[in-house]
């Protein structure tokens, strides 16, 4: 007869943790940063139609870093969260920190159960408040722990590097366009140090922009509007805001 | 949901099993008592008082699609509310207008909102307009029991199709019965002398001002034959909502653009009470 192994816990959990993390950075990784009127989300992505970031409620948006499939599910499980309480209670009780501590115990309880394969995900939720001060940035790494992140986040694979570098240059109030510049630059980073290239239709940008008289505050950026931010960014920072109506992709 | 969610903290099972992009399929899986159509009825005799809306209209001009609607809810022959709102933008491009059992009617307004809002998130894009037409109907049908004891809600829903470029509006019967409308419509109990008046005054070159200021003068004139229809009320500054939408979107029109439409109107017929006359063949 044969004696099943021994695995100590500690090892047991490390060795998850060690398979979720190397799923997670083979994917790109994404960066989310405050700007003076709102929250920016800005990630490599070379699908027009596979989504990185997405709306989840009135003024909460979500980025994920991983494998599709499983982000997905949870991105949609958030919006049936959301949409429910919105419908039991009222839009406003709807909230970013609530939505974040689902996704936390939903993702902590699939770590820790021995039955179920951890997820390979990392995930921001950031809602957008009526003023800077009341901006809210949850990362929630793929063991379920729940961090409360200021001013700038990176996830995925080359998360560590990204934020170092995110941290010593970002600033409160900037514009999108300074902001967007400073994202794609940290972006195009390699391990090494060198820069590369990304080409603006690799680019997938969203805001949370609490200027727009909409209630849903998420807005993706593409086309000419991105080109012209990313023009601006390099020179002025004044060019851009309120082209709503302009080329704006709805969502 | 509240209790499962924070018994165990997690998301249900539920939420994360791949299934319909529909907000309506999901509750009537997951929780069907919060469907207004899955409520058990008491037996009621006669007909149950509750507030009532009245009078909806809707054109077509080149480029988009007018909706509005009177602001009085009447409860027999008293009168309930006198600045209810029964024109609700729907999403971006459209947009529903009730009458019917108020309370009823808000609450189906609110689902149908969240059933198109849903649907734009999970999927990524927005249903077509015949789809939003069609997930209406459905809701209607299922509010078929409360519609045979009196709890009717005939909704008029208008749009802007962004594939064919232009406004469109379809009306409903009580058993979901969906039809499109061409140039015009009117619902509730107005309707019949809305109608009237676009009937006379339409044309299929209006401008989106003509357009408003025509369903301005349809709903004054149902409200002068109907008791039901409230009119513009300037001692209180209540004034018809009227809403426009084009390819640019939903537009609700602003207190002072809607006074000011109701104000010209009302000038004009203390000369002439009955209204404009159309021209003789």
């Amino acid at each position: 007869m044969s004696t099943p192994f021994y695995v100590s816990p500690q090892q047991a959990m490390a060795d998850r943790a060690e398979y979720a993390r190397k799923g997670i950075a083979r994917g790109r990784s994404l960066v989310v940063l405050q700007y003076a009127d709102g929250i920016v989300f800005v990630g490599e992505n070379p699908s027009r139609a596979l989504h990185k970031f997405s709306e989840i409620y009135d003024r909460i948006g979500f980025a994920a870093a991983g494998k599709y499939n499983e982000y997905e599910n949870l991105r949609i499980g958030g919006v049936r969260y959301a949409d429910l309480r919105g419908y039991t209670y009222d839009r406003d009780d709807v909230t970013a920190r609530g939505l974040a501590n689902v996704y936390a115990q939903t993702l902590g309880t699939i770590f820790s159960s021995a039955g179920e394969k951890p997820y390979e995900v990392e995930l921001v939720v950031a809602e957008v408040g009526d003023t800077p001060d009341g901006d809210q940035i949850y990362r929630l790494p793929h063991d379920g722990s729940i961090v409360d992140e200021h001013g700038s986040v990176a996830v995925g694979g080359n998360a560590e590097q990204i934020s170092s570098y995110l941290d010593q240059r970002h600033q409160d109030g900037m514009s999108l366009a300074e902001a967007l510049k400073l994202a794609v630059q940290a972006l195009s980073r390699d391990t090494n140090g060198t820069q590369r290239e990304i080409p603006a239709e690799r680019l997938e940008v969203a805001v949370l922009d609490r200027t727009r008289p909409q209630q849903r505050k998420f807005k993706r950026i593409v086309g000419r509007q991105l080109a012209r931010l990313l023009e601006a960014g390099g020179a002025s920072t004044e060019a851009e805001s309120s082209d709503d109506s302009e080329d704006v992709g709805k969502e | 949901m509240e209790a499962n969610t924070r018994s165990t903290g997690r998301l249900p099972a539920a939420f994360l099993t791949p299934g319909s992009s529909s907000f309506m399929d999901f509750l009537s899986e997951h929780q069907p008592e919060m469907l207004p159509g899955k409520r058990q009825l008491p037996p009621t005799q006669g007909v149950i008082e509750a507030p009532h809306g009245t009078t909806i209209v809707a054109v077509t001009f080149p480029g988009g699609v007018v909706l509005a609607g009177d602001r009085r809810a009447t409860m027999g022959n008293v009168i309930a509310q006198r600045d209810i709102e029964k024109v609700f933008p729907a999403d971006e491009y459209s947009a529903v207008g009730i009458a019917g059992t108020a309370g009823l009617a808000v609450e189906m307004v609110k689902l149908f909102q969240l059933e198109l809002e849903h649907f734009e998130k999970v999927e990524g894009a927005q249903l077509s307009l015949e789809g939003k037409a069609n997930r209406l109907s459905t809701m209607i049908r299922s509010n078929l029991g409360m519609a045979m004891q009196g709890l009717a809600v005939v909704p008029l829903f208008a749009g802007f199709d962004v594939d064919r470029d232009r406004g469109r509006i379809f009306s409903y019967d009580v058993t979901g019965g969906r039809s499109e409308e061409h140039h015009f419509a009117a619902t509730g109990s107005g309707s019949i002398f809305a109608r009237g008046a676009m009937k006379k005054l339409y044309r299929d070159d209006l401008t989106e001002e003509q357009a408003t200021t025509l369903v301005v003068q349809a709903l004054y004139d149902a409200a002068d034959d109907d008791s039901a229809t409230g009119g513009p009320d300037v001692a209180r500054r209540i004034y018809p909502i009227v809403t426009v939408i084009t390819e640019d979107g939903f537009r609700r029109l602003t207190d002072e653009e809607s006074s000011g439409i109701a104000r010209s109107i009302l000038e004009r017929r203390l000369e002439q009470p009955d209204g404009p006359r159309a021209a003789l063949l």
